[in-house]
C-alpha cells in the first residue's frame, strides 16, 4: 500500500520560495522593461535579499526536516544562509556603479545573483545527495554566466568558459562519487548514509567519499582543485570576483560541513585525513603562490585559497568546536574579502580600472582613509590581533589543538607567517612608497560596503562575544 | 563606571588622544603643531594616570591589584586586567618614557606628523596592555598588536634600509609569537581557562610543560632578544627613528623578560629548571659575543643595539638563576636598561638630528663645541658600563650575584661582559666626544637646546637616584619574587617527592 501523499511543510522552505518567486518576477519585469538605465532591478534584488534575510532569521532554531527529508533547516543552516545573503547583497551593491561605467549594466545580472543565491541556500540546507547536486548546479550555472558577464571582453569570456569546463568536470566527479556512495550505502539521504556507514566500510564507499570530497574541494577552490581560481578571479569583472570570493565560499564551506559531519560521521577517520591534506596543501600553496603575484585580483585568489585552507582546519577537527571555528572564520572572512574588493573597485581613474599591486603605491597619502581600511584588511587577513582576522584564526587553531591536530596547527601558523609577507607587501606599497596619482572618488555603494566591513574588522575585537556565541549555537545544532 | 577601572583608563587614554589627532584637518604647520601638543598632552596625562594607579598600588602584597574583569571572547576567556609588583614598574616605565619619545620627535619628524603620533599612541596602548593583561589571550593580543604600529613607524619614518628592517622585525617576531599562541590554546584545553591567576596555580604535567615552555621560549627569546635570534634588533634599531629606538629598547624588549617572569617561570617551573642551563648558555654567549660584536660597530645606534642584547643576556641569566637576587636583579636591570638605553638613543638622536649620520667616523671632538652634551653622554656611558652609583650597576651586580649562587661558571663568564661593555662604551665615547674637532661639518654644531635638556634631565636624575637608592624599586619586586620562588620551590619539591616515591 502506498503511503498517503501528504503536503510537505513549506514553512522551513519559505526563504527559498520567496527568492524563487522573486527571481521569476524579476525576469518578467526585466523582460517587459527591457534594457533601460537605472538601478531598478538591482534595488529589487537587494530588497528581495533583505526580505529573505529577515525570513531566514525568523526560521525556527531547532532542526526541521521537510520535503521528504531532503531539505533540512537548523541553526547552522540559518547562520550560513544569513552569511550567504549578506555576501550576495554585497555582490550586488559593489556592482552598481561598475556595471554602469563598463557599459554592461544588464538586468540579468541581479537575477543571476539571486538565482545563484537560491542554489547556495539549497546547498546549505540539502539533506540528501540529489538535493545537494541540484542546488550546486543552480549555483554553478548562474556563476558561469556571470563570470562571462562582460561578454565582449576576451578575459571575461575566457574566465567564464574555463569556469564552466572545470566546473562541469567537478560536478561530474561529485555526481560519480554520489552514485558510489548511494551504491554502497543504499541511500542518498544523509542521515541514512550516516547510520549505514559506520566504522570499517567497504572500499567502494571510500572511493565515493573521495570523489565527493574532490567535487566539494573544487567548489571551495581548495588545493589540488584550485587551478581555475586565479584565472577566473582575474578575468571576471571585479564585482563578480568579489561575489565569487564571498558568497559561493560561504555556501561551499557549509556544504562541506554538512556532507562530512551529517553524512559521514561514522567514518571520520577516513575523511579527516583527506581534509587535513587539502587544508595543508591549500594553506601552503595559498601563502607561497601569492608572493609572486602582481595583479591584486590574482593575489586575492591565492589569498582565498589559503583562507579556505584555514577554514578547513576547523572542519578537520570534526568537533563542535571545529565547526564553530569554521563559522566564525567564514563570517570574518566575508567582511575581509568584501572590504578588500571594495578598495580594489575604488582604484579607477576615468574609464580605466587599475589592478596591480603597484597601483596602490603611496595610497596612504593620496587616500588616507582608503589606505587605512585596506591596511587593516591586510593585517586582519594576516591574522594580526586585535583585528577580526586574529579571532578567526584563533577559533580554528583552537579547535585543532583541542582535537590534537597539533602538526596541522603548527603548519597553519607557519604558513600564516609566510602569508603575512604578501599582505605586508601591500601595506608597504601603500604606506612606504611614493604616491601616484589620485583615483576617482569612490561610488557611494562601494563606500558603504567598505565602511561596514572596516568597522567590523577593526572593532570586532572589542565585542567578539555575540558572534562567537551565535556561532557556537549554530555549530551545536549539527551535533 | 560600568566596572571599568584605572587600568582600562590607561589603555583608553592614548587611544582617545590618537582619535583626537585623527580629527585634525589638513597638513599645515598649525595642524602639525597641534598634533605634537596633543600627543604630548596625552602621554603626560597617561603618565599622571599611571602615577595615580601607582599611588593606589600596595607594594606589600604579591597578589594582583586594581583587577577588573569583563566578559570578552567567551565566559572563560575574559577581558581581565590587573597589576602586581612585576608589572606595575614596567607600566610606569612605559608611560614615563612616552613623553620623551614625543619630545624627541618634535622636530626630527618632518613628514606625516599626524600619522606618526597616532602610531605612537596606539603603540603605547598595546605596551601597557601587555603589562596589565591578566588573560593569556589578551596578553597575546596586545603582544602582537604592537607589531602593527611599530612596523609602520620603522617603515615610514625609518632610515635607508627601513623596508628591509620593518619586514624583518615584523616577520621575525610574528614567527616567534604564533607558536606561543598554540601553546596558549593547549593550556586552555588543559586548564579550561586562560586566566593568568588561575593558571599560576595550575600544575601542568611535566611532559606538556616542556613543549609549552619551548613554545613560549620561541616567542620571548625573539622578543628579548636572545642570541642567536637577536639579528632583527640591530636592523630595526638602526633604521627606526630615534623615538622608535627608544621605545624598542626601553619597553618592547622588556616584554620578553616580562613574559618569562609572568608565564614561563611560574607556570612551567619544572621545564624552567630543566632548561635553565640552556638559557644560561645562551645568555653567556649573548653577553660575550654581542659585546665583542659591539666593539667592531661603525654605526653608533648599532653599537648600542648590540649592547642592549648583551644587557638582556644579564636579564635572562638573572631570571633563570631562580633566586631572590637573580630575579630582582633581572627586573631591576630591565627598568634601569629601559632608562639608560632609552636615554642613550635619545643622545644619538641629538647628534643625528644635527648631522644626519650615525657613522662613528663622522664625529670626533664634540666636547669642544658641545660641553653639555659631552657631560650627558658621559653619564649615560658610565651608566651603560654599570659604574657604581648608576642604576646599571645595581642590576648587573644583583644578576651576577644571583648567577653566582646558582652556577659559578656562568657568573665567571658573564663578568667578562662587564669588562667588555666598558671597552666598547668608553671607546665609543672617546671616538665621538674626545679628540680634535677637525671635521669641517662639525664646526658649526650646536649644543643641547632647551627642549633637549628638559628631555635628558629627568632621565639622568632617575638613573643616578636609583643607582644610589635602589630600595624603592626593589621593594616593589620583593613580595611577588618571594611568592614566585616559594611556588616554584613547592612545585619542584612535589615533583621530587613524587619521583622518590616512584622508586
Amino acid at each position: 500500500m502506498n503511503p498517503a501523499f501528504t503536503i510537505p511543510a513549506f514553512g522551513p522552505v519559505l526563504p527559498e520560495i520567496l527568492m524563487a518567486a522573486g527571481a521569476l518576477i524579476m525576469v518578467l519585469f526585466g523582460a517587459i522593461r527591457g534594457e533601460r538605465p537605472g538601478y531598478a532591478m538591482n534595488i529589487i534584488a537587494l530588497a528581495l535579499l533583505a526580505v529573505t534575510f529577515v525570513a531566514v532569521l525568523m526560521l525556527p532554531g531547532e532542526r526541521v526536516e521537510t520535503m521528504g527529508g531532503s531539505f533540512v533547516v537548523d541553526g547552522f543552516a540559518k547562520f550560513m544562509k544569513a552569511l550567504t545573503l549578506i555576501a550576495s547583497a554585497g555582490g550586488v551593491i559593489l556592482s552598481l556603479d561598475y556595471m554602469r561605467r563598463e557599459g554592461i549594466s544588464r538586468f540579468e545580472y541581479p537575477i543571476l545573483i539571486v538565482l545563484s543565491t537560491i542554489g547556495m541556500m539549497m546547498v546549505i540546507s540539502a539533506n540528501d545527495l540529489i538535493a545537494l547536486y541540484i542546488g550546486l548546479e543552480l549555483l554553478s550555472l548562474s556563476s558561469y554566466v556571470i563570470a562571462a558577464f562582460d561578454r565582449d571582453n576576451v578575459r571575461s569570456t575566457e574566465a567564464g568558459l574555463k569556469y564552466f569546463v572545470l566546473g562541469s568536470l567537478s560536478s561530474g566527479m561529485l555526481l560519480y562519487g554520489s552514485s558510489l556512495v548511494y551504491g554502497f550505502s543504499g541511500s542518498v539521504s544523509f542521515p541514512v548514509i550516516a547510520t549505514v556507514l559506520q566504522g570499517n566500510v567497504s572500499i567502494g564507499a571510500i572511493v565515493g567519499l573521495v570523489f565527493v570530497a574532490a567535487g566539494i574541494a573544487f567548489k571551495i577552490s581548495a588545493v589540488p582543485f584550485h587551478m581555475w581560481t586565479p584565472d577566473v578571479y582575474e578575468g571576471s569583472p571585479t564585482p563578480v570576483t568579489a561575489f565569487f570570493a564571498a558568497a559561493p565560499k560561504m555556501a561551499g564551506m557549509a556544504m562541506a560541513t554538512r556532507v562530512f559531519i551529517d553524512a559521514f560521521p561514522g567514518i571520520t577517520v577516513q575523511w579527516q585525513q583527506i581534509i587535513v591534506f587539502i587544508s595543508i596543501a591549500s594553506m601552503v600553496l595559498g601563502s607561497f603562490a601569492a608572493i609572486g603575484q602582481r595583479n591584486i585580483k590574482r593575489l586575492m585568489a591565492y589569498s582565498s585559497i589559503g583562507n579556505v585552507g584555514y577554514a578547513l582546519i576547523g572542519l578537520s577537527a570534526g568537533t563542535a568546536e571545529g565547526i564553530q571555528g569554521v563559522i566564525v572564520y567564514m563570517a570574518i572572512y566575508l567582511a575581509m574579502t568584501l572590504g578588500t574588493f571594495a578598495v580594489i573597485l575604488g582604484m579607477r581613474r576615468g574609464n580605466v580600472m587599475y589592478e596591480t599591486v603597484d597601483d596602490l603605491s603611496g595610497m596612504a597619502r593620496t587616500h588616507p582613509v582608503l589606505a587605512f581600511c585596506l591596511g587593516m584588511m591586510m593585517f586582519s587577513l594576516a591574522g594580526i590581533p586585535p583585528l577580526a582576522g586574529f579571532f578567526a584564526k584563533f577559533a580554528v587553531f583552537n579547535a585543532a589543538i583541542e582535537a590534537d591536530l597539533v602538526a596541522l596547527a603548527i603548519i597553519g601558523v607557519v604558513t600564516s607567517v609566510i602569508g603575512a609577507y604578501y599582505y605586508l607587501r601591500i601595506v608597504k606599497v601603500m604606506y612606504f612608497d611614493e604616491p601616484a596619482e589620485r583615483y576617482d572618488a569612490m561610488p557611494a555603494g562601494v563606500k558603504l560596503v567598505l565602511a561596514l566591513c572596516s568597522i567590523f574588522v577593526v572593532l570586532f575585537g572589542i565585542v567578539p562575544a555575540p558572534l562567537v556565541a551565535a556561532a557556537r549555537a549554530a555549530a551545536s545544532s549539527l551535533f | 563606571m560600568l566596572g571599568f577601572g584605572i587600568l582600562s583608563g590607561l589603555l583608553v587614554l592614548p587611544l582617545v588622544g590618537a582619535a583626537f589627532i585623527l580629527t585634525l584637518r589638513g597638513d599645515s604647520e598649525a595642524a602639525r603643531s597641534n598634533a605634537r601638543w596633543a600627543a604630548l598632552a596625552t602621554t603626560i596625562a597617561t603618565f599622571l594616570l599611571s602615577l595615580v594607579a601607582w599611588a593606589r598600588f600596595d607594594t606589600a602584597t604579591a597578589s594582583f591589584q586594581l583587577v577588573e574583569s569583563h566578559v570578552w571572547l567567551t565566559e572563560t576567556i575574559r577581558f581581565k586586567l590587573g597589576v602586581d609588583g612585576f608589572s606595575m614598574p614596567l607600566i610606569l616605565l612605559t608611560t614615563f618614557l612616552m613623553p620623551f619619545c614625543i619630545l624627541a620627535s618634535w622636530e626630527s619628524i618632518g613628514h606625516r606628523v599626524k600619522e606618526y603620533f597616532v602610531a605612537f599612541l596606539v603603540l603605547e596602548t598595546t605596551m601597557i596592555g601587555v603589562f596589565c593583561a591578566l588573560d593569556l589571550v589578551l596578553f597575546y593580543l596586545f603582544f602582537e598588536a604592537g607589531l602593527i604600529p611599530m612596523f609602520l613607524i620603522i617603515g615610514i619614518w625609518g632610515g635607508k634600509r627601513r623596508i628591509y628592517a620593518s619586514f624583518k622585525f615584523f616577520l621575525y617576531t610574528l614567527l616567534g609569537s604564533v607558536l606561543m599562541l598554540l601553546a596558549i590554546m593547549a593550556m586552555y584545553w588543559q586548564a579550561g581557562t586562560t586566566d593568568i591567576p588561575t593558571l599560576l596555580a595550575h600544575n601542568f604535567p611535566s611532559n606538556l610543560q616542556t613543549w609549552l615552555w619551548l613554545a613560549f621560549f620561541a616567542s620571548f627569546a625573539v622578543k628579548m632578544p636572545m642570541w642567536p635570534v637577536h639579528t632583527w634588533l640591530p636592523d630595526a634599531h638602526v633604521e627606526a627613528p630615534t623615538a622608535g629606538s627608544v621605545i624598542l629598547a626601553g619597553v618592547l624588549l622588556k616584554m620578553g623578560g616580562y613574559g618569562f617572569i609572568r608565564v614561563s617561570l611560574p607556570m612551567f617551573p619544572e621545564a624552567s629548571e630543566y632548561f635553565a642551563p640552556l638559557v644560561f648558555a645562551l645568555s653567556v654567549i649573548a653577553i660575550i659575543y654581542t659585546s665583542l660584536v659591539a666593539l667592531m660597530q661603525e654605526d653608533i645606534k648599532k653599537l648600542i643595539a648590540y649592547s642592549s642584547v648583551a644587557h638582556m643576556g644579564f636579564v635572562t641569566m638573572g631570571l633563570f638563576s631562580m633566586n631572590e637576587q637573580g630575579i630582582q636583579g633581572a627586573m631591576f636591570t630591565m627598568i634601569s636598561h629601559g632608562l639608560i638605553s632609552g636615554a642613550l638613543f635619545l643622545c644619538v638622536g641629538v647628534i643625528y638630528d644635527r648631522m644626519h649620520t650615525r657613522e662613528i667616523k663622522a664625529y670626533g671632538g664634540l666636547v669642544n663645541r658641545m660641553p653639555m652634551y659631552a657631560v650627558v653622554f658621559l653619564i649615560l656611558t658610565m651608566a651603560n658600563v654599570a659604574l657604581p652609583g648608576t642604576s646599571g650597576f645595581i642590576g648587573e651586580f644583583l644578576t651576577l650575584m644571583g648567577a653566582f649562587r646558582s652556577n659559578t661558571w656562568v657568573a665567571f663568564f658573564a663578568t667578562t661582559g662587564v669588562i667588555l661593555s666598558a671597552a666598547y662604551a668608553l671607546w665609543l665615547y672617546r671616538r665621538v666626544v674626545y679628540g680634535e674637532l677637525d671635521k669641517p661639518a662639525l664646526q658649526t654644531i650646536t649644543d643641547l637646546n632647551r627642549r633637549e635638556i628638559i628631555t635628558f634631565a629627568p632621565l639622568i636624575l632617575l638613573i643616578i637616584y636609583y643607582g644610589v637608592q635602589p630600595g624603592p624599586i626593589l621593594d616593589v619586586f620583593a613580595a611577588p619574587t618571594e611568592t614566585l620562588l616559594n611556588n616554584v620551590q613547592a612545585a619542584l619539591a612535589t615533583v621530587k617527592t613524587a619521583a622518590v616515591a616512584a622508586h
